[in-house]
């Protein structure tokens, strides 16, 4: 469904994305994981079209997204920090999107219900505290049933019953067959939620299969172990070339 | 575009910052008026306020809301919609909130108060330059991704048109006295919006005899029909050149 063929993106003299190649398809979905810096944000900034990459193209459903804004209208994404106009109230923000997406179905307000947005649409934006704000990025994200949804750390900020309404979420929306894509450093939230893992470092994909595959090659049964060891592995591979 | 444009701009208005000016507006043209019975002294006086505060204003203010947006403006091109869409709905509203923060601060008493014809032009022109100066900070926060180096820029701007302008006016006036230089300056002046405002201004004010022969000149060509054309005509361009410059970088731009 997303193809992103051979990007590389440079912010002056830093690499930030060096040659990444990646097939997305729907009904999968994907752990991006790797250390800060590592160009995790800058891949989803290019994939959104908020990044123009310096070479390399990417593909949605077969057509280039270099200067095209329609195939965003399948994306939902949920930003890692969400700031909003201080005096909007969250009904009005929730307003505009609609009217900027002009959704030709029902929109997807369980979010809203589940996270009892629905009572405080009045409220503004300056008297929300973090984990709320994030809580209207979510429902954003998940409003216009978009087949493709990008969660940039999601759960960063959240209280455990909200990360369990989000997580069911996302389990439901996978299971209806979209394509998911989710940034995060918290590995224990990733392994209920994805089928595979895209590993990054340095602007590079440093592995990019199945959780069983990664957890095989490592010989390791939990995500996080696994992720160590692949990171451990990786470490002297590249201290043998060097 | 028009509900983007709806909200953040009653966004805007409700900020702290719009309060204050318009309420910082209102207090001072009122206490011009009770200081002087003379509208048409009162409207002088106010002059020097709208040539100073008002771009000031304008530009630092516009290029913080920029930034303190930028998550925001993130958000929405995330979405189904074209830059050109955001950046110019981003702009309607900061400037439709500075212009009406400026109505009402300045617009209200004048008009209370009967400035005259005087009155009619000076709100013309400080609208116009809140316009031009919300463009140059538009301009100013394209062109770097670091908030502070946006603000220097933006009072870069003001301090060129504001100050540095006609100090370098003055001196090839005075450098090149022996010469008729009457089309020159006012070719120069069309390259300062402040100046041109205020030379508008100070011909309606009908005080031009202050700048002799070439006040005269001024008269001459500003009086005529053509004249009030030109000077709109070239406020109008010093508002889309710098939107413009800043629309074509924003399009390509990394967020």
């Amino acid at each position: 469904m997303i193809s992103v063929e051979n990007i590389s993106k440079n912010f002056g003299r830093l690499k930030a994305l060096n040659g990444v190649n990646l097939q997305l398809s729907p009904g999968r979905s994907y752990a991006l994981i790797g250390p800060n810096g590592s160009g995790k944000t800058t891949l989803i900034k290019c994939i959104l079209g908020l990044v123009v990459p310096t070479s390399g193209d990417i593909l949605f459903d077969g057509k280039s997204t270099l200067g095209d804004w329609r195939y965003r209208e399948r994306i939902g994404y949920m930003p890692q920090i969400g700031r909003y106009p201080e005096n909007m109230r969250i009904g009005q923000l929730i307003d505009m999107m609609k009217n900027i997406r002009k959704p030709t179905q029902d929109t997807d307000e369980e979010l809203i219900e589940a996270f009892g947005l629905d009572r405080m649409m009045d409220k503004r934006m300056h008297a929300l505290s973090g984990g709320t704000r994030q809580k209207v990025s979510a429902a954003l994200a998940f409003l216009f049933d978009a087949p493709v949804l990008i969660l940039d750390e999601p759960t960063a900020g959240l209280d455990p019953v909200s990360v369990e309404i989000l997580k069911e979420k996302v389990l439901r929306e996978k299971r209806l067959g979209r394509l998911i894509v989710i940034s995060s450093h918290i590995l224990s939230d990733l392994e209920d939620l994805t089928s595979d893992v895209i590993y990054m470092y340095e602007g590079k994909i440093q592995f990019d299969d199945t959780i069983e595959a990664l957890k095989r090659d490592t010989n390791e049964s939990k995500l996080s172990k696994a992720i160590a060891t692949l990171v451990r592995q990786r470490e002297l591979i590249h201290s043998v070339i060097d | 575009m028009t509900r983007i444009v709806r909200y953040i701009f009653i966004d805007i208005l409700r900020t702290r910052f719009t309060m204050l000016y318009t309420l910082f507006l209102l207090v001072s043209t009122f206490a011009l008026f009770h200081l002087d019975s003379d509208p048409g002294k009162v409207v002088l006086s106010l002059l020097n306020v709208v040539l100073m505060v008002v771009p000031l204003v304008s530009i630092v203010f516009t290029t913080i809301h920029f930034f303190n947006s930028y998550e925001f403006i993130e958000l929405m091109l995330a979405q189904p919609v074209a830059r050109r869409v955001v950046f110019l709905g981003e702009y309607m509203a900061v400037a439709f909130s500075l212009c009406s923060a400026f109505l009402v601060g300045a617009g209200v008493p004048l008009l209370m108060f009967g400035g005259g014809p005087g009155a009619w032009t000076l709100l013309f022109s400080g609208l116009m330059l809140t316009l031009v100066f919300v463009s140059l900070a538009f301009l100013s926060s394209v062109l770097t991704r670091d908030k502070a180096k946006a603000i220097g820029i933006a009072l870069l701007f003001w301090f060129y048109f504001s100050l540095i302008y006609d100090g370098l006016l003055l001196w090839i006036i005075y450098s090149f006295a022996d010469y008729p230089l009457e089309k020159v300056t006012l070719a120069l002046i069309a390259f300062n919006p402040v100046d041109l405002a205020r030379i508008v201004m100070l011909l309606q004010l009908d005080i031009s005899a202050l700048m002799g022969y070439t006040g005269a000149f001024y008269k001459n060509f500003f009086g005529s029909n053509s004249g009030i054309l030109f000077s709109a005509g070239i406020l109008v361009i010093w508002v889309l050149t710098p939107l413009w410059i800043a629309l074509r970088v924003f399009t390509r731009k990394d967020l």
